[in-house]
């Protein structure tokens, strides 16, 4: 067994590392209190080549394994979780499904502006009536002729209003048999009649990030717009999402590394008693517990990469490492907060940004609640106990 | 154009160094390496020569094998061909056998213009990049805070205490330069991926003709060592009506305004 990072795989975390901590963390809290989206990040981020690294050379990707992709996500999520968010859900969550299911017409319109991080493409699946109960879409695409006519809202949609936002694949009723609704995937360019973007929400976290709500009302696309087969949109999705989770958990990852770098920094620095904070023992096992449960959740994120390099079923994988780093994530950003001290309350102090941004971890791309029934289906499966 | 710009990899700056209380040589195994972060400008210098001029960067490293890693960088950020010197005789090599293999490895290769930095970050001699020059037998042009080339002539702007001076040399050249000379470029993702599919050449000292050369044949030991001395308190200055004059009289004094 080899837990060693390959001399590629290293290179490529450390200049991802030196670059984020060059350019992303000083700006960070400055795009945090004002919101913006960091467009100069993600020309940083597409010089680098990060949006194209886990895909296909076929495709006019860099041909990266999937852990260097992990990799690298820890290390931008490390200097924010905005940034790293942005990455995530233009590279997992708005390329992957071009790139797996896309028909080489779409992939020759719409991936070289993708690949080259001069423009974002979004995922739409949850809706205001469905989110963990994906099955529960109501958004309709119906044929017309040569077009589908598409109804319907979807919220939470990462990357859907930026000025270089190109479009979205989204998951929509196609029909019905033996009365199960049919759901299929089908890309929508932004700008199309009827299409609408909602004003960027207010969050607790990711400030950085645009996450709006997008309304379609009418939307006629062509036929050719569908991306994989018709009806297969819920299994494509749940592919979508198994490695989407896994850059969720190393997003996480690099958050609670940033947690326990703050507070390491801070512990030794800050005197109380006469003494560095970190000479305390009551602070020092604060410290352990964090490195030890941030290391666990590393372990567990590169498993699952390794999975999906492998061509392995990585989804129970997946989804245990998504749970376990984004809950050790919180825990991580709550007691940085807390070996802060008052001055951790303060949004002058970076662990007070981070205890923002690190709770959706436990919610976004499957809750925590919903890995744990993908993990118990998988480990009750031999003793037939449960429906499907 | 033929460029050849020359790179160490060293322990990390960003660590405290150890230096073996035997050899008084600084401790290398065990200890986290990087390229040298002067080198990544010559690196980049040479990039935008060959991107204006045409022709390709050859990168030439002596040190041991985990010297590949600064050659590796090099090649990710976009030289062609890279060149590792290494051999364990090599072990505490002073600056003139330094200066000897980086020459005959450059001759070898061929150049129209040899890129350095001023100095390294670990051993800070400062004499490499002219010694090459001298055994090269071309124009040293040391301390460039600006390049430029037109493929014949090298054109710098040359950094001087109180500015710069204007120095051209003809071709073939070498040239040192100075930290903040440009933005080195990170490697792209691709070309990390891309950098071992690039030709490496491994020599030893006896390939070069060099055989004998090396840290017991060196022409200079270090004898002892001893450590920086503390720094002695600041002057406290109290304003007594004449507190700004006296600020000013003391950096005039140091030359600083």
């Amino acid at each position: 067994m080899d837990f060693e990072l390959n001399d590629e795989q290293r290179h490529i975390r450390s200049t991802v590392r030196d670059f984020a901590q060059a350019e992303i963390a000083p700006t960070a809290a400055a795009y945090d209190e004002s919101g913006e989206f960091p467009y100069e990040w993600v020309r940083g981020m597409a010089r680098l080549g990060l949006f194209a690294l886990p895909f296909p050379e076929s495709v006019g990707g860099a041909g990266g394994d999937f852990l260097s992709y992990v990799l690298a996500m820890e290390e931008i999520s490390r200097a924010d979780a905005s940034a790293g968010i942005t990455l995530e859900a233009a590279v997992s969550l708005g390329i992957s499904p071009l790139v797996h299911f896309g028909s080489k017409e779409q992939q020759e319109r719409w991936l070289p502006a993708l690949l080259s991080g001069e423009r974002l493409w979004s995922f739409g699946l949850t809706e205001p009536e469905a989110g963990s109960d994906a099955g529960g879409t109501q958004t309709r695409a119906r044929r017309d002729g040569g077009e589908w006519v598409i109804n319907g809202r979807k919220v939470f949609i990462t990357n859907a209003g930026t000025d270089i936002s190109a479009g979205v694949t989204i998951t929509a009723v196609t029909g019905s048999s033996n009365g199960t609704r049919e759901i299929s995937a089908i890309a929508v360019e932004r700008g199309t009649p009827g299409y609408t973007q909602a004003p960027k929400y207010r969050k607790l976290g990711w400030h950085a990030s645009d996450t709006r709500e997008l309304i379609f009302d009418d939307v006629r696309v062509p036929v050719g717009n569908l991306v994989g087969e018709q009806g297969a949109g819920y299994r494509q999705f749940l592919q979508i999402l198994e490695g989407g989770r896994v850059a969720i958990a190393a997003l996480s990852v690099g958050v609670a590394q940033a947690c326990l770098d703050a507070a390491l920094a801070y512990s030794a620095q800050r005197r109380q008693f006469g003494k560095p904070i970190a000479t305390f023992q009551a602070i020092q096992f604060k410290l352990s517990d964090m490195a030890t449960q941030i290391e666990l959740a590393r372990m567990m994120t590169w498993r699952a990469a390794c999975a999906i390099d492998a061509g392995r079923d990585a989804a129970p994988y997946a989804s245990m490492a998504k749970l376990h780093a984004s809950e050790v994530a919180t825990a991580c950003a709550s007691q940085a907060v807390q070996i802060h001290g008052g001055y951790g309350f303060m949004e002058e102090s970076p662990v007070a940004r981070y205890y923002r941004d690190v709770k959706v971890n436990e919610i976004g791309e499957g809750t925590s609640e919903v890995q744990r029934i993908l993990i118990a289906r998988h480990i009750l499966r031999p003793y037939e106990v449960l429906e499907d | 154009m033929k460029v050849v710009v020359c790179v160490k990899q060293i322990p990390d700056p960003n660590t405290t160094g150890q230096l073996d209380p035997q050899t008084h040589l600084l401790k290398r195994d065990g200890v986290e390496v990087v390229m040298d972060p002067g080198d990544e400008f010559g690196v980049e210098a040479g990039l935008k020569l060959v991107e204006a001029q045409g022709g390709e960067v050859t990168v030439v490293s002596m040190g041991p094998e985990r010297g590949l890693d600064a050659v590796r960088k090099a090649l990710a950020m976009g030289a062609a061909k890279g060149i590792l010197i290494s051999d364990d005789a090599l072990r505490g090599s002073d600056a003139l056998t330094t200066a000897r293999v980086l020459a005959e490895a450059i001759k070898r290769e061929g150049f129209d213009l040899v890129i350095t930095a001023t100095e390294s970050t670990d051993g800070y001699t400062g004499v490499v990049p002219q010694a090459i020059a001298e055994l090269l037998d071309v124009p040293a042009v040391t301390f460039a805070k600006s390049v430029e080339c037109d493929g014949s002539t090298l054109k710098v702007q040359r950094q001087t205490e109180a500015g710069h001076d204007v120095v051209e040399a003809s071709l073939p050249a070498v040239v040192s330069v100075t930290a903040g000379v440009n933005e080195p470029r990170y490697p792209s993702l691709k070309g990390i991926m891309g950098a071992k599919s690039k030709p490496l050449d491994r020599l030893s000292p006896s390939d070069l003709g060099l055989d004998g050369q090396g840290g017991a044949s060196a022409g200079q030991s270090i004898t002892a060592v001893q450590p920086a001395p503390e720094r002695a308190a600041g002057e406290i200055v109290k304003d007594e009506g004449d507190a700004a004059k006296r600020v000013a009289d003391f950096l005039a004094s140091k030359k600083v305004i």
